[in-house]
């Protein structure tokens, strides 16, 4: 690979554009369905702007990292390892993966929590083609009425939820944007 | 101007993320304490290092910071802790409700309604609401992972028993979305209907080194019974300096023979509305 890449595409002030980063995930979190941009990374192929990112933000040497699929690729293994010193895991352990969907399914391979310490579970990033206010239907805290998100599978997450207060959850990233589907979310089929 | 020998917002960045991964996680689950590395702050335990690590991991150069300690913006905690991140962060400061991006409060919800921009911190002393009914924080958790909790009714059952009504002024303990009982922190009871909210409320508890949420529009339900509801309580009383009715209100002895005057708690509310007046 390109040795540049391998060192390029980190935060260019780090307080700074973490802090930004930080504020669209935390906003996104709170408020699920919000879609919201998030920039300041410049990750290797085949990550999202919003992808990169979040790892950027959220991940460090702490935190075990699951590359699924196509993202486990030597360049976003490098500019991973070389950006956060994050060491890579398989799914079972993750603090956090990221992925397709489809690269990161079965779902029940992820810490879920436990119930006395429903904090220790994974959080995946969900890379997606399209990311819209369309489809599901969504209910809960953080959501006045309603609120409605492009979800890629609604019968696995709505099991996700059912295991509340347990449970993954979720953030889904297209270019550079960003929306969250925490498990406390309530998801209801396209009405 | 901002000290530059500090990092924005004086924590430095791996301290920041582990904050910022123990809020998300306390955002997903509303309600939940979540344990993180609290840092020793240069500040003793007790005026807000827990409210003051969740603030820092949450600030942008671009925030506008309000720090109220009882509703006062001019009290020494106030006033210290927003000088620090003037330093540190180089933020903007008000004392205005509406202008705020950031609140961070010991002790009160601000009387004026806060909106969906706004993201509202609490100091919180003992996050635990089951700790002075089982010590053992092996139990609470356990209690909490089986919703086991009878023992919070059995102590407002007490209140009645005792007094004829419920008695608990302040830290009077909340349902979150259906789920976990969590303490509001000392805020006055009268504050718990406000926490249905459209802002985001954070509480770090620093000595006790746990973080917990609200997100906006959560259902937050003050225990009670049905025959002994829950009731928002305030000195029956206006402001003295004021007029208002529906504020909270402190009391402030004013001489020796027993003389007193009641005041609006949140100093901006008071004043926003005697200048109206004037």
């Amino acid at each position: 690979m390109d040795g540049s890449s391998l060192y390029a595409g980190g935060f260019r002030n780090a307080p700074v554009d973490a802090a930004h980063a930080f504020r669209a995930a935390m906003t996104a979190m709170a408020r699920p369905g919000d879609i919201r941009p998030i920039t300041g990374a410049e990750p290797p192929a085949p990550l999202s702007v919003a992808a990169g990112t979040l790892l950027l933000t959220l991940c460090d040497p702490e935190t075990r990292v699951h590359l699924a699929g196509a993202a486990d690729r030597p360049e976003v293994r490098q500019w991973l390892s070389f950006h956060t010193g994050a060491p890579l895991c398989g799914a079972d352990e993750a603090d956090f993966a990221l992925g397709t969907w489809a690269d990161l399914m079965p779902l029940s391979r992820y810490r879920i929590g436990t119930p006395e310490y429903p904090d220790r579970s994974a959080t995946l990033i969900v890379e997606c083609d399209a990311l819209a206010n369309t489809g599901a239907v969504l209910s809960g805290p953080g959501i006045r009425d309603t609120a409605r998100l492009s979800l890629p599978d609604l019968g696995v997450l709505q099991g996700n939820a059912m295991l509340y207060p347990l449970g993954c959850d979720f953030f889904f990233t297209c270019g550079d944007r960003v929306a969250a589907l925490p498990r406390s979310t309530t998801i209801g089929a396209e009405g | 101007m901002t000290e530059q020998a500090y990092n924005f917002a004086y924590l430095d960045e791996q301290t920041k993320r582990m904050i910022r991964r123990a809020i998300l996680k306390a955002l997903a689950v509303p309600g939940y304490q979540v344990p993180f590395a609290s840092r020793e702050m240069p500040m003793p335990y007790g005026w807000g290092t827990g409210g003051v690590q969740v603030s820092a991991a949450t600030l942008t150069p671009e925030d506008r910071l309000k720090v109220i300690d009882q509703g006062a913006d001019d009290t020494t905690n106030a006033v210290s802790i927003r000088k620090f991140f003037e330093r540190t962060a180089g933020v903007a400061t008000t004392e205005a409700t509406q202008e705020a991006t950031v609140i961070q409060t010991r002790h009160r919800i601000p009387e004026a309604e806060l909106t969906e921009d706004q993201i509202l911190v609490y100091q919180v002393p003992i996050p635990e609401p089951l700790r002075f009914l089982e010590p053992r924080e092996t139990e609470t958790r356990k209690m909490h992972s089986l919703q086991e909790y009878g023992l919070m009714h059995v102590k407002l059952y007490e209140d009645i028993s005792q007094h004829g009504a419920i008695s608990t002024a302040y830290a009077y303990p909340v349902r979150v979305a259906g789920r976990y009982v969590m303490d509001p922190s000392p805020i006055p009871k009268f504050d718990n209907p406000k926490m249905e909210m459209a802002a985001i409320q954070l509480f770090g508890a620093g000595r006790e080194q746990r973080i917990y949420a609200v997100p906006p529009h959560t259902r937050v339900v003050s225990l009670d019974f049905e025959d002994y509801p829950f009731e928002a309580t305030r000195a029956d009383h206006v402001c003295d300096l004021c007029g208002a009715a529906d504020s909270y209100l402190d009391e402030v002895i004013m001489d020796d023979a027993g003389g007193r005057m009641f005041v609006c708690s949140d100093t901006d509310y008071c004043h926003t509305r005697r200048e109206a007046v004037a």
